[in-house]
């Protein structure tokens, strides 16, 4: 019977994705933060702030797994799939928009040209397939990483700073993929010192977390 | 996992092509020294063609510990070392893409440039396969090895010197048997035994490095 009721209740329920569980972390000896708590599900944007050097990175790559988690715990229920854009973006300047989208597509999926034609497309990067990343600017270079987003299926995506650099036109559209992305069950943890313009957007702010650390 | 190895081999092949410097570097010191070792010795054909193997050896290994220094850095330096780790393949897999292109644009041209110099140095004709076989089974243990090396300065930026000290130890035997073959060559003995134990070397290195890079790998990017 209970499972059935288990059942019942996850079918109504959207998935969880990402659980953090009394997370600290710890740079230099200097503590950032600790006892971070909260659970993201399908369908959820999360916004972490706080001032520069409060540890908003390294929760990131905490989340990722590129920083070692050495107190609480970082799980992820239905899987660990998830897109990571970092501070450094992973442009090759030698490659083309096209080839730097191809082989970073090729870590997790196969790509078509036509599909990574479509993708640079959609970050506005029509007539740049093929121009060196070195010619680019820094906005273009970073929608060459955002075009990630529109062919990688992991159902979550960990941003770093994804708004820097990017023009007004730009920071519109990024929101947009971010509605759709959550509209097709997936959900979003980023970091950004600009505020969000969408509705539902929860915050995580370590201000809070870094004067618990003290 | 192999189209994922394939498309980092293809990756970085297209960045050597478009930026040959870095490769073309090592490859101009191997062809000085040898060049200039008949100056600064003697021109004496007698005793060039004596230390011959030893100079064309001892070339090809400084030249691959030369090129060692850029085998992650860049990588590391633009983040994509981030989405290489994060990719779901086995790290190993990548350190083998890695050394595979290595070795294609370090160790394979010393090779094929190796009967050239060695002519110069007056090399016995008969110890010249030798030579080239020595070589063609020592680079790509020379390559493995480095890629610990390498591995384990990422993101220390005097990594250079560090992985001379690192990779050394682990060159010399190879050296001496790289060396020994040729010279056994030259005076008319069996190379086999030598050429064999290279062939140990290179399938322990096979079976060690791609694993002890990969922890390397993992370990420095969590600390930077």
């Amino acid at each position: 019977m209970y499972a059935e009721v288990f059942t019942t209740m996850q079918s109504t329920t959207p998935p969880t994705l990402l659980q953090v569980d009394q997370l600290a972390c710890e740079r230099d000896e200097r503590s950032l933060f600790v006892g971070l708590q909260f659970t993201v599900k399908a369908g959820e944007i999360w916004h972490i702030k706080g001032p520069n050097g409060a540890g908003k990175t390294s929760l990131l790559r905490q989340l990722a797994g590129l920083l070692p988690v050495d107190q609480g715990q970082v799980s992820f229920p239905t899987g660990k799939q998830l897109l990571y854009i970092g501070h450094k973006l992973s442009i090759k300047d030698q490659l083309s928009a096209n080839e730097n989208l191809s082989w970073l597509t090729a870590l997790t999926v196969s790509s078509t040209e036509n599909q990574r034609y479509a993708a640079l497309e959609k970050v506005g990067l029509r007539g740049y397939e093929e121009s060196l990343a070195a010619q680019l600017s820094a906005g273009q270079r970073r929608r060459i990483a955002l075009a990630r987003l529109h062919l990688n299926p992991a159902p979550l995506w960990l941003l770093d700073e994804p708004l820097t650099a990017m023009d007004q036109q730009g920071v519109m559209d990024e929101q947009r993929w971010f509605v759709e992305h959550l509209r097709t069950g997936g959900a979003i943890v980023l970091t950004s010192h600009q505020d969000l313009l969408l509705d539902n957007v929860k915050i995580l702010d370590l201000s809070a977390a870094v004067e618990a650390a003290l | 996992m192999m189209s994922f190895v394939l498309s980092i081999i293809r990756r970085d092949l297209l960045l050597v092509m478009r930026y040959p410097a870095e490769m073309v570097n090592p490859l101009v010191f191997f062809v000085l020294v040898v060049a200039l070792f008949p100056m600064g010795v003697s021109p004496e054909a007698k005793l060039l063609s004596q230390a011959a193997a030893g100079v064309v050896w001892v070339a090809a290994l400084l030249a691959t510990l030369l090129s060692l220094d850029i085998l992650f850095k860049a990588d590391f330096a633009d983040g994509s070392l981030e989405q290489l780790l994060l990719a779901p393949q086995p790290v190993w897999a990548l350190v083998l893409a890695k050394v595979v292109v290595h070795w294609l644009v370090s160790g394979l041209p010393l090779v094929l440039l190796s009967p050239v110099v060695a002519t110069m140095l007056f090399l016995p004709t008969e110890a010249m396969p030798a030579l080239l076989l020595s070589l063609l089974v020592g680079t790509p243990t020379l390559s493995l090895f480095g890629a610990v090396g390498a591995a384990l300065v990422t993101g220390v930026k005097t990594g250079g010197m560090l992985i001379s000290l690192l990779v050394l130890p682990l060159y010399i035997p190879v050296l001496l048997f790289g060396t020994g073959a040729v010279a056994a060559a030259a005076q008319g003995m069996p190379v086999a035994g030598y050429l064999a134990y290279l062939g140990a070397m290179l399938v322990f290195a096979l079976m060690v490095t791609p694993w002890a890079a990969a922890t390397a790998l993992k370990i420095g990017q969590m600390q930077g």
